[in-house]
């Protein structure tokens, strides 16, 4: 039923645009007392300056205004549990985020995100971490990818929403698509894990995924550049596609490409601090060494800062935007139907699939409610049908019982006549036997006497 | 601060915001002197990105013919942009009807790439009867926002929609030194409401400093007595350090400019100038005339602000008023249901 109503939603959207797209194909041009001649300039030319006009501050103005703005970021942090991901964020943006460790008995896979606010110098952050909470604990992981593809979706289809009103705030919007996805990738030292290769096939084409290898101090040298290159091999040959920095840009296309040999990363998290000569130093300390974070012999947690917040967070940030989020809103939108065609027929077929699937929809709405007549009918009928089985059942029962009830009637009546009888017999003897009596009593009653004279005699 | 777990991945019903709840930020612990995360390095990054895409400025100029026009823009952008300078044949005729002709240009400065269109508008308010002389300017404006709406509607979409739309209309007022013609005030009225106004004196050279400020007082006023807000707009300020500069260039527009493509030797030096037999005058002399002050406004500060204001109102309300256009029988888009349309045809 949601899903009704999503879809409801969005067509009410769009058929607006169309609508009024439409209108303004078939308005037509004003005839008034001038009629206009748009003529553009053939290509632009390119033309000398001959002295300092001053747009060169524009990249300052935009800047500026960047600035006063604030900016967003948002990770999201997908491994299994106990790879140190929150101890990672926690190093990378030198603060302490709040949470406590999870357990391992989640019955499913969760995001949880958290927003936080970073400030440094004049540059305000809004940085949102998410992180997946009981990922790779179930016993059967097949579904685990599910929830992390469809949070991202979900981001998306927000943003898309929002593109999508009327009267929108584009500019204030707080924009939760995800920007970057950390992997992080249990430090085996053979190869990826099934479930690792199934989500990041089912996140490449979402989100740029920045494969890490976590915890890797329990990997030695040797076996860390073999684990890397083999993983980078399978991910090829799984047709992976992971996020590759740019190497465009002359400024950093050398930096880039250098990192680009370098992935995945192999990184060490702490926000624990050990003395090493003597400044503090954030670090894991062993009995048989320390290892340094910002090392970058033991680990290569400095390049990962390096690319992901001070060269590319920007690059990070326009290819979700339009890579992602566009292929996003392109098959979301050819999915309800609408596609464009060749430029000048752009609004009609709009129109057109949009008029067919509104009809359709319509129809099928219309087809659900006939149905649900019918089914209500039917229903009354049987209901009816039922009623009358029952009332007949009653008035038979009723007639029964009345029946029974006459019956016993008159057996009782015939009882009490008989009874009757009898008693009026009964007393017919009785009034005759006391006559007797009475009369024989008479009789003895001088006979006695006669008795007793003669005995006194 | 709690996190929050998702419970169920459906979408709410669209009144809700989104499924997912973003916790509010909270302000993070300070950060440590001794470990520098890096975070503003984002601006070198966002600095690069626009130094390399490069940037786009379209100005409208409108005036009657003979004010000066295509001179200010040569002299604006120190080069021959003007639409003169690209015909073949420099007419100097006036067209019988509204021509709008717009020019494009590829300048570059110090690495920094831009794409400057300058729009303009001959045979503007130059016939006996004006009425109706903004409609083509509208129309114009208006297909603009258009493309640029049908592009931004497209499933398939450039990565970066090339905008045509005006930026800034710059309007010339005949320095007659009294007031406001009828047709400068008609014409600002309604225009100001769709894209940004900057209104200036033309050839102010013919006004001298007190009948220029009388003007200037007069034209303000008339502005205000007739509601109409040209740039910068007070209702778009964003807090008190924009306002306060604002309001020092609220009380100096509209700016007497003095344009000029030709150079003189003055006081040693080259400058732009206009020379007469009674002195030179230079344009870029605050003393002189206010030319550098618009320039500075134009394009040393107020540029992407300009740009901001018309990406984010002036298109979005023209966005809102096409997508309200049919709907009057519906009053507010999100109902769960599907409403009826009416479909009704043109």
């Amino acid at each position: 039923m949601s899903s009704c109503i999503k879809l409801g939603h969005l067509l009410w959207y769009i058929y607006n645009i169309i609508v009024t797209l439409t209108q303004t194909c078939h308005r037509s041009t004003v005839h008034g007392l001038f009629s206009t001649h748009v003529q553009s300039g053939e290509g632009a030319r390119a033309v000398p300056l001959a002295g300092h006009v001053g747009f060169d501050s524009m990249p300052d103005q935009l800047v500026n205004k960047s600035v006063n703005h604030g900016f967003c970021f948002n990770i999201l942090c997908v491994g299994e549990t106990g790879l140190g991901k929150s101890t990672l964020m926690d190093t990378l943006f030198n603060t302490k985020f709040e949470g406590e460790p999870t357990q391992h008995n989640q019955p499913g896979v969760q995001l949880k995100s958290n927003t936080y606010e970073l400030q440094e110098s004049n540059v305000r952050l809004k940085l949102t971490v998410v992180n997946t909470v009981g990922f790779g604990d179930q016993i059967n992981k097949e579904d685990s990818y599910k929830s992390i593809v469809e949070f991202i979706d979900t981001q998306f289809e927000a943003y898309l929403q929002e593109e999508l009103k009327i009267k929108r705030t584009l500019h204030s919007y707080h924009d939760t698509r995800i920007h970057a996805c950390l992997y992080f990738i249990a430090p085996t030292g053979h190869s990826l894990k099934s479930l690792d290769l199934v989500t990041m096939k089912k996140l490449d084409s979402k989100v740029n995924i920045i494969p890490i290898i976590a915890k890797s101090d329990a990997i030695s040298k040797s076996e860390l550049t073999k684990f890397k290159i083999k993983i980078t091999s399978e991910l090829v040959s799984n047709g992976v596609q992971i996020y590759q920095f740019p190497t465009d840009d002359e400024t950093v296309a050398e930096i880039n490409s250098t990192m680009n040999g370098h992935l995945p990363f192999a990184v060490v998290g702490s926000t624990e601090e050990v003395k090493i000569g003597n400044k503090m130093v954030k670090a894991r300390q062993y009995p048989w060494g320390t290892v340094q974070v910002e090392n970058e012999n033991h680990c290569d947690f400095v390049k990962l800062r390096e690319m992901l917040i001070r060269v590319n967070m920007e690059d990070l940030r326009e290819q979700t935007h339009t890579r992602h989020y566009e292929l996003y809103r392109r098959c979301k939108l050819e999915e309800m139907g609408f596609k464009d065609t060749d430029p000048d027929c752009k609004p009609f077929s709009l129109q057109e699939t949009y008029e067919a699937k509104r009809n359709e929809f319509m129809g099928d709405l219309q087809k659900k409610e006939e149905e649900m007549r019918q089914m209500f009918v039917q229903r009354v009928k049987e209901k009816e049908a039922e009623l009358k089985e029952a009332e007949k059942e009653l008035h038979e029962k009723f007639d029964r019982l009345k029946k029974l009830h006459q019956d016993e009637k008159k057996k009782l009546e015939d009882k009490k006549k008989s009874l009757d009888d009898e008693l009026n017999g009964f007393k017919q003897k009785k009034t005759a036997a006391e006559l007797l009596q009475s009369q024989a009593q008479q009789a003895g009653g001088s006979t006695t006497l006669k008795r007793d004279k003669e005995r006194k005699k | 601060m709690s996190e929050v777990a998702v419970p169920e991945m459906m979408m709410p019903p669209p009144a809700m915001p989104a499924a997912f709840q973003v916790e509010k930020p909270v302000p993070g612990p300070g950060m440590g002197d001794f470990s520098y995360v890096g975070i503003d390095a984002i601006l070198e990054q966002m600095r690069r990105k626009a130094m390399k895409q490069g940037f786009e400025l379209n100005i409208m100029v409108v005036g009657q013919s003979g004010l000066g026009k295509s001179t200010l823009m040569n002299t604006l952008f120190k080069s021959k942009v003007s639409r003169k300078s690209v015909q073949a044949t420099s007419q100097e005729k006036i067209p019988k009807t509204i021509d709008i002709k717009s020019v494009s240009h590829d300048i570059e400065e110090k690495g920094v790439r831009m794409k400057l269109t300058v729009i303009d508008t001959p045979g503007f308010g130059d016939q006996i009867n004006n009425e109706n002389c903004w409609q083509p300017i509208m129309k114009f404006i208006n297909a603009q926002y258009e493309q640029y709406l049908q592009e931004e509607i497209n499933i398939n979409r450039k990565k970066r929609i090339p905008d045509s739309r005006v930026h800034c209309c710059i309007y010339f007022i005949p320095p007659t030194g009294h007031c406001l013609r009828p047709l400068d005030v008609e014409f600002m009225r309604r225009l100001s409401k769709v894209v940004n106004i900057v209104p200036v004196i033309a050839k102010a050279d013919t006004l001298t400093l007190e009948e220029r400020d009388f003007f200037k007082q007069k034209i303000r006023e008339e502005l205000r007595a007739n509601g109409i807000d040209v740039y910068p707009q007070k209702e778009f300020d964003e807090d008190a350090e924009d306002r306060m500069i604002n309001d020092k260039i609220r009380e100096m527009i509209p700016f007497a400019v003095v344009g000029s493509d030709q150079e003189y030797q003055v006081n040693g030096r080259r400058l732009l100038g206009r020379k007469t037999k009674w002195g030179t005058i230079e344009v870029e002399n605050i003393a002189h005339c206010e030319f550098a002050y618009l320039r500075d406004l134009l394009i040393r500060t107020h540029m992407e602000n300009i740009k901001d204001i018309t990406s984010s109102i002036h298109y979005e309300v023209y966005r809102v008023r096409r997508l309200n256009e049919n709907n009057t029988a519906i009053p507010c888009p999100p109902c769960p249901m599907i409403p009826h349309f009416p479909l009704k045809p043109l």
